[in-house]
């Protein structure tokens, strides 16, 4: 093994990979996490093999055989089936979703692709407006740092559900045309940019923060002495020391934007049919609720674990990172509650 | 006191302002179609486009819509023009349920939030801090919808222990009115119980290494009152400041979701059903409402703050 550093010591990259793989209840939540992803991501081939049918394949008046006995996959009532687990080989493992007797099972592994895809998506987004704008705001100070925080302080104002829904609604009827973006009105990437775009003071703010106090020390002098122009100390000396916040950060996102995607879709003010995610599906199940609970409780079963995972991952990330951490940086999802930390003078 | 009044009153004014600059921007402008045709909803004709583009200015210039549309709202004189309900009278009518859930739920989760708390705080690293971490962690990662969708079929259904929906006012009859909440209560709280106990866990483990709480146990206090009175009281002083953003937001629009649930028939239940029917006017109302509403509240807790520790004040101001 080639020695790192003084006295072969170990880098802290490595020092906070070693801490998480110590912690255990963030190793499991991990692997939850990433069974959920290769559950969505199984959908075509659970699709294709054992369900033979697909999302928005419709049986409305088929029958299916279940350990050899013919029902009907909506009885003429319309009651769909419910769970027949491996009675008809796959086929309607969790039963059908309604009226339309489509296979919720395949439903579910399609709607969290739309679920993770919005999700992570809409991390990036944050995270690289919040980066952007908190290095400029920290690093010039001034001007800059006014025009940023203020513009910042007024959509942090706003309840971030109720910005989410104005926002969602207002697009979800005339579409987005915004200089050279263009956007229709079903399209996925309005969810995606509204969530993104509303999260971003929550975490600009914080990091804004920090490079407040970062640009103070005697490394960013020394790029400054060495010649480095604004970008270069932005990019080259700031960014590198704002990782561990940002990973910490991103994980947390997108956990919180999986929660206000199903808020708004659930209110019918994110992801716009034919499109599903596991918040239109828990929204279209509550119509069943008495009759077959499933069809909301699945979905929203499905939400919770994989928040529960991020949440716990990132809690453990953060630890292993910077276990003096003090910046608490939580935000929270339903109304966007966002602790305020020390200013650094 | 009074220049930080002033201050902060200024301060309030321009973002009122610049919030209702950005509902108006956000409704009649950023969308790619004819606002008229989008503020009409769903039984648009050609005559009610006329009407609205001649009344809300859509054919003028921007400050001119600008100042018309908040015209519209701030007079009372909006309507629905799917429903042709007037929609601050709506709005009206939901306050005192809406207000029942936000203040119910917020009693009870400050109340659990600060006893778990305090109970993990007490016993970190033991099996009961475990308990309550991971219930805690659950508590703020579950969709609102999920705990009301296993209250329903489970508590309302399977076994018809609460009624599913309704709202009693308070002053018809105050034990109809509690049992008719107590699920919306719960639904809406659980989410704040995991955080705030978190969040008051952290603090009083920091507070445990204060000077103070040396100093408090070296003059022989017994370690109830060092954590009850010095470690505890210190550690609710971010709680509360959080109380009162979180507060100000779930009445400002956070319960929409469970008050439309339980079909409470509060602000929040307007506003999702407007939003399931694409009804643009009430949402728009809703908005601009719900975020002055905060942004009054937050002011009012940093004045009264302010009077209650000079520091802020001297330092202008919290954040």
């Amino acid at each position: 093994m080639t020695s790192r550093g003084p006295a072969g010591g170990r880098g802290p990259p490595r020092i906070a990979l070693r801490r998480l793989r110590s912690n255990r209840p963030a190793l499991a939540a991990l692997g939850l996490f990433v069974a959920i992803v290769v559950f969505v991501l199984a959908a075509p081939l659970w699709a294709r093999e054992v369900a033979e049918t697909g999302p928005n394949a419709t049986h409305t008046v088929e029958k299916i055989e279940v350990d050899g006995e013919r029902r009907d996959v909506v009885t003429p009532d319309g009651t769909p089936i419910g769970p027949v687990w491996l009675g008809a080989g796959g086929k309607f493992f969790l039963g059908a979703d309604g009226r339309l007797g489509r296979d919720e099972m395949v439903r579910l592994m399609y709607g969290g692709r739309t679920s993770l895809l919005i999700g992570i998506t809409a991390a990036l987004l944050t995270t690289v407006l919040a980066v952007v704008l908190g290095l400029v705001a920290g690093y010039y100070r001034g001007w800059r740092d006014s025009v940023i925080s203020r513009s910042l302080d007024v959509i942090w104002a706003f309840p971030v559900v109720l910005l989410g829904i104005a926002l969602g609604t207002a697009l979800a009827v005339g579409g987005l045309e915004l200089g050279p973006i263009s956007i229709s009105s079903g399209s996925i990437w309005i969810p995606i940019l509204i969530i993104g775009f509303v999260y971003t003071p929550y975490m600009a703010r914080p990091i804004r923060g920090e490079v407040l106090a970062l640009r103070e020390r005697e490394f960013v002098e020394a790029a400054v002495a060495r010649g480095a122009g604004p970008l270069g100390v932005m990019f080259g000396e700031l960014l590198p020391n704002l990782w561990s916040t940002i990973i910490v950060f991103f994980t947390l996102a997108v956990a919180n934007n999986m929660l206000l995607e199903a808020a708004l879709s659930f209110l019918g003010a994110g992801v716009q049919p034919p499109s599903s995610s596991w918040g239109t599906m828990v929204s279209s199940g509550f119509e069943l609720i008495y009759s077959a609970p499933l069809l909301a409780i699945a979905p929203g079963v499905l939400i919770l674990l994989t928040v529960l995972a991020l949440n716990v991952f990132g809690d453990g990330l953060r630890d292993a990172l910077d276990p003096r951490s003090k910046v608490r940086l939580q935000f929270e999802a339903h109304t966007g509650t966002y602790e305020p930390e020390e200013e650094v003078a | 006191m009074a220049p930080f009044v002033v201050r902060r009153l200024a301060g309030m004014i321009a973002v009122l302002f610049a919030i209702s600059v950005i509902v108006f921007l956000i409704f009649n402008v950023i969308p790619n179609s004819d606002p008229a045709q989008r503020m009409a909803g769903k039984n648009a004709t050609p005559q009610l486009i006329a009407n609205i583009t001649e009344e809300w200015g859509f054919d003028e210039p921007l400050p001119e819509q600008y100042l018309k549309t908040m015209e519209l709202i701030f007079t009372g004189e909006l309507v629905s023009y799917s429903s042709r309900l007037d929609v601050d009278e709506e709005i009206r009518k939901g306050l005192p349920a809406t207000a029942s859930l936000c203040i119910g739920a917020a009693v009870i989760w400050m109340f659990f939030g600060i006893l778990f708390g305090y109970l993990s705080a007490m016993r970190a690293g033991r099996l009961t801090d475990r308990v309550l971490t991971a219930l805690a962690l659950a508590g703020i990662s579950m969709p609102v919808f999920l705990l009301a969708s296993v209250f329903l079929y489970y508590l309302t259904f399977r076994v018809e222990l609460f009624p599913s929906s309704g709202y009693v006012p308070l002053t018809e009859n105050p034990l109809d009115w509690a049992y008719h909440l107590i699920l919306p209560w719960t639904t809406l709280a659980v989410l704040f119980v995991g955080f705030y106990s978190r969040v008051l866990r952290s603090n009083m483990l920091e507070a445990m290494n204060e000077d103070y709480v040396r100093t408090a146990r070296a003059k022989g206090l017994d370690e109830r009152r060092v954590m009850t009175r010095h470690v505890l009281r210190n550690s609710l002083i971010p709680i509360v400041t959080l109380f009162g953003l979180d507060f100000a937001a779930v009445i400002g629009g956070g319960a929409i979701i469970t008050e439309s649930i339980f079909s409470l028939g509060g602000v929040g239940q307007y506003a999702a059903d407007s939003i399931s029917n694409l009804d643009l006017p009430p949402i728009m109302a809703v908005t601009l409402f719900g975020a002055f509403f905060v942004v009054l509240f937050n002011t009012v807790v940093d004045i009264v703050y302010a009077y209650l520790d000079p520091r802020i004040r001297l330092e202008g101001g919290r954040q």
